[in-house]
């Protein structure tokens, strides 16, 4: 086993948390402070936290989880402007770019768009040919008004040619002035989501970059020479210079970090976890180390994407959420104090009674606050509040589960407490050590990967030769993505034939995850 | 006479969701079609067939091709143009009307993506209120009314216009057609007069999709009653809630099969088989048939009563299946040789579902 460690990072909401692992997953420290409103400085102090305890110089690889992405979205704050050329004249003019968009979003990145010829049909050939002298003229409405430019063609992802092409002509014209993402690079099948993922990207381009900068520099500060990589959506790696690129494909990382990282830490592939929080619960389920996807749509920000993401139920029950009436008549929720439970709740001084205090009183919870101001909690109260919480865990539970069989349940998150020691149709209740810096560790452990999503038609190539192509294809794109050659393994795999068309086209989606392979 | 504006169209494309019984191509990309359209021309006029002038023309519109290049080939929309216009030029007569083929899936808002460019309003009735694989499946074939002729265009200027002797025969050229021609393109068929629609289509087809999706939206808000008043709004049964243990689909030489399989949620006991071609036609209850094409077959996911398409089924869902009797236009000599079980190739007799079964 090599003696190399890993430092994960996870900026939440609420705090920033840091572990150190090392080759065999054992944590060796963990640490959790405030997240500041300038993020990398709670990442500076996470970062010196943990790395005092342990041998720094054994620290090969660090990876961070971060929420700055996401809101920038969400607050529609440090976006850059964007340039939409969209390659598919003289198709597509029915669904202008940004079409989908809200307004608020329209006006905060939106610049010059347009559709120019080119782009693909679904059997290879050209829509039209490329125009150079019309992309020339989209550079110049560009010029001078935009930081960066997103590029989209019809069927791209199964031909780059057109994007690439564009970009030469565009980078020709405007020089180092902007940055340009190409489609294909950051999406999937679906011109409008791919072409809106990638607007998004290109507007998060400063943020992604002051991120990583900041990152080396926290890093740097505590003498760590490291390499530096980020969490993506389906909880793998990308090295730090990729996630400069493409920040989009890390807004969603969070939940499946804490999701990935609680199922390690209880040296489990295949189980249910539950994360109480203070105002919600989300419960998802893992197969094979990694979270079940969603088949809906994802928006980020108000706009539809064809990201994947974990599939998760929330509700709201966590720490926090208010308790009225009394005995049978007892009332749950949905409200929440949320974090203002460690001064409003009963047990912490506070005249607000909370499923805190209802834990405490049904001796659940512990070690919190002072149990002796609930005296004026009856039995009864307790009981019926504590029943309504059982039967809406055991409820997410069973609707998460895909069979009938009995899985673990892993409670994470400040309010696990509230979760029960037995829950019917699972097979163990597990509060893993280290839980609450479950999120960080499982950007710790994350591997590297890659996919692929294309058309095949049967008929020009037989399916089986079709999948093993497509595996090849994803099993190489995770090798450059860092992964180990030696380890790396198909971890999903989707056909999804083509309907309304007789003859045997198919979507096939396949992706390959392995362990970083491990620096010389 | 209706309008519809920009605020009805998340209604009206979520009940072309649901009538589309698992198939006719996600509606997303064409309602934001209808909204560039309205933004650009203003609301659209919704006729019912009597109040047009009854020897007036009425023209369809319709993508043909496949819901899998549709994402990435989306419409130019000179397309639909085009093949109107080349048709009007054929018959020597301008339309007075437009018509979606079938409400459900994507079908259902294309003419009205298109009217506000031609100056027309969209007639209030279809051929199939629900989604159907192939071109002859309509209660016009049933009347005898010929599909042909028939234009299918490109947004690039190719167009070709057929004359056929049977319906079958225009869907197989059809077909043949968008093969080559991108499998995102438009089709303009069943030219006929208003008077033939007011007595051979399925009237209100555009308005109950549009309620039906504003009923089935309620639910999704999670209004008190919502559920109880969107299925008797569709004389609708919710028959089975339970979660997905497999899934098998099928590239055959002919269209995209599959075979579903739920899990009873509560009761072990009870599952459900769903077969599928593009669309969920049969429903089995323990090998039993309870819901049977043209019936229709929706399914809800069990959180959000979002209707799930067969693209996106995925093992581990939960879903309530929600089964539908087809319009009642379908009821007439020929529909079981057209569009019953035995047409999609199952030896099993049709079992009407409802209430007035």
């Amino acid at each position: 086993m090599n003696s190399n460690l890993r430092l994960g990072i996870d900026v939440g909401g609420t705090n920033t948390d840091a572990v150190v692992v090392d080759g065999t997953g054992a944590v060796l420290a963990t640490v959790k402070v405030p997240t500041t409103p300038e993020p990398l400085d709670g990442i500076r102090s996470a970062i010196e936290g943990v790395v005092g305890t342990v041998d720094r110089t054994r620290i090969t690889q660090a990876m961070l989880g971060t929420t700055h992405p996401a809101n920038a979205i969400i607050q529609r704050r440090g976006l850059d402007r964007v340039g939409i050329l969209r390659l598919a004249a003289p198709g597509s003019f029915s669904v202008k770019p940004g079409s989908a968009w809200p307004a608020d979003l329209r006006a905060a990145i939106m610049g010059p768009t347009m559709i120019a010829h080119g782009g693909f049909e679904y059997d290879g050939r050209e829509i039209a040919p490329l125009d150079p002298e019309e992309i020339k003229r989209f550079a110049g409405e560009c010029a001078g008004n935009v930081k960066a430019i997103a590029i989209s063609c019809a069927f791209s992802p199964a031909n780059f040619d057109h994007e690439f092409r564009a970009e030469e002509i565009l980078r020709a014209e405007l020089g180092d002035s902007v940055a340009i993402s190409l489609s294909h690079q950051v999406g999937s099948l679906g011109l409008l989501e791919r072409e809106d993922a990638t607007a998004l990207n290109a507007a998060l381009l400063s943020v992604s970059n002051a991120v990583v900068t900041g990152l080396a520099k926290a890093l740097t500060d505590n003498h760590l020479d490291v390499t530096a990589y980020l969490t993506q959506n389906d909880g793998t790696l990308m090295g730090a210079e990729q996630a400069v690129k493409f920040p989009i494909l890390t807004v969603g990382s969070g939940p499946t970090n804490s999701m990935r990282g609680a199922c390690a830490l209880a040296g489990l592939q295949d189980a249910l976890v539950i994360d109480v929080g203070g105002t919600s619960s989300d419960v998802g389920i893992l197969v094979n180390g990694f979270p079940r996807e969603s088949a809906t749509a994802v928006e980020v920000g108000g706009v539809r994407t064809n990201f994947r993401m974990p599939d998760l139920i929330s509700i709201g029950l966590g720490g926090g959420t208010i308790v009225r009436g009394e005995g049978a008549d007892v009332k749950v929720g949905p409200d929440s104090v949320g974090y203002r439970v460690v001064t409003e709740a009963l047990i912490t001084g506070g005249s607000t009674p909370t499923l805190s205090d209802v834990s405490t009183k049904g001796g659940r919870l512990s070690g919190f606050g002072d149990a002796s101001r609930l005296g004026g909690m009856s039995e009864a109260t307790t009981a019926a509040a504590l029943a309504w919480v059982d039967e809406r865990i055991q409820t997410l539970c069973d609707r998460m589960k895909a069979s009938r069989q009995a899985l673990p349940l892993i409670a994470v998150g400040g309010g696990s407490h509230l979760v029960a020691k037995h829950v019917p149709g699972v097979s163990e209740v597990i509060t893993p050590d280290h839980f609450a810096v479950a999120n960080a560790f499982g950007a710790a452990i994350a591997e590297a990967s890659g996919e692929i999503d294309r058309v095949y038609r049967y008929e020009v190539m037989k399916r089986e030769e079709c999948l093993e192509d497509a595996k090849r294809l994803a099993t190489e794109a995770a090798v450059r993505a860092g992964a180990d050659p030696a380890q790396v393994r198909i971890t999903s795999l989707a056909e999804v034939p083509m309907t309304y068309v007789p003859g045997s086209g198919c979507r096939v989606l396949v992706k390959a995850a392995g362990p970083l392979a491990v620096a010389g | 006479m209706r309008t519809i504006d920009i605020g009805d169209i998340d209604d009206m494309a979520l009940g072309a969701t649901l009538l589309g019984t698992g198939g006719g191509g996600d509606p997303y990309i064409a309602k934001l079609m209808v909204k560039q359209a309205i933004e650009t021309y203003g609301p659209i006029r919704v006729v019912d067939p009597n109040d047009l002038p009854q020897d007036g023309l009425v023209m369809t519109s319709a993508v043909i091709g496949a819901p899998t290049v549709i994402l990435e080939k989306i419409p130019s929309g000179t397309e639909f143009i085009a093949a109107i216009k080349a048709m009007a030029r054929y018959k020597g007569q301008d339309p007075v009307a437009l018509m979606a083929i079938e409400a459900g899936g994507m079908n259902t808002l294309v003419p009205l993506a298109i009217a506000g460019e031609l100056g027309l309003p969209v007639i209030d009735a279809d051929s199939m209120r629900r989604a159907f694989p192939q071109i002859e499946m309509t209660t016009f074939t049933l009347a005898g009314i010929s599909a042909a002729p028939l234009a299918v265009a490109d947004e690039k200027g190719n167009l070709c216009i057929f004359e056929t002797t049977t319906n079958q025969v225009a869907e197989t050229l059809a077909r043949g057609a968008v093969i080559t021609l991108g499998l995102a393109n438009a089709i303009t068929c069943y030219t006929m007069t208003a008077a033939q629609v007011a007595k051979h289509g399925i009237h209100g087809s555009m308005t109950y999709c549009m309620d039906l999706g504003h009923h089935l939206a309620a639910v999704q808000r999670g209004e008190a009653g919502a559920f109880e008043t969107f299925l008797a709004f569709a004389e609708a049964k919710h028959v089975f809630s339970g979660k997905i243990v497999d899934i098998d689909r099928r590239t055959t030489k002919g269209f995209a099969r599959g075979t579903v399989i739920l899990e009873h949620i509560t009761d072990p006991a009870r599952t459900m088989r769903i077969e599928i071609q593009n669309e969920y036609l049969i429903a089995f209850e323990n090998d039993v048939p309870v819901i049977t094409v043209p019936d229709l077959i929706s399914m809800l996911d069990h959180e959000t009563a979002t209707p799930i398409t067969t693209e996106t089924l995925a093992y581990g869902q939960r879903l309530d299946v929600i089964g539908m009797p087809c319009a009642p236009e379908w009821h007439q000599p020929g529909m079981l040789d057209l569009v019953g079980p035995r047409a999609f190739g199952y030896d099993l007799d049709y079992v009407p579902f409802g209430d007035k079964a």
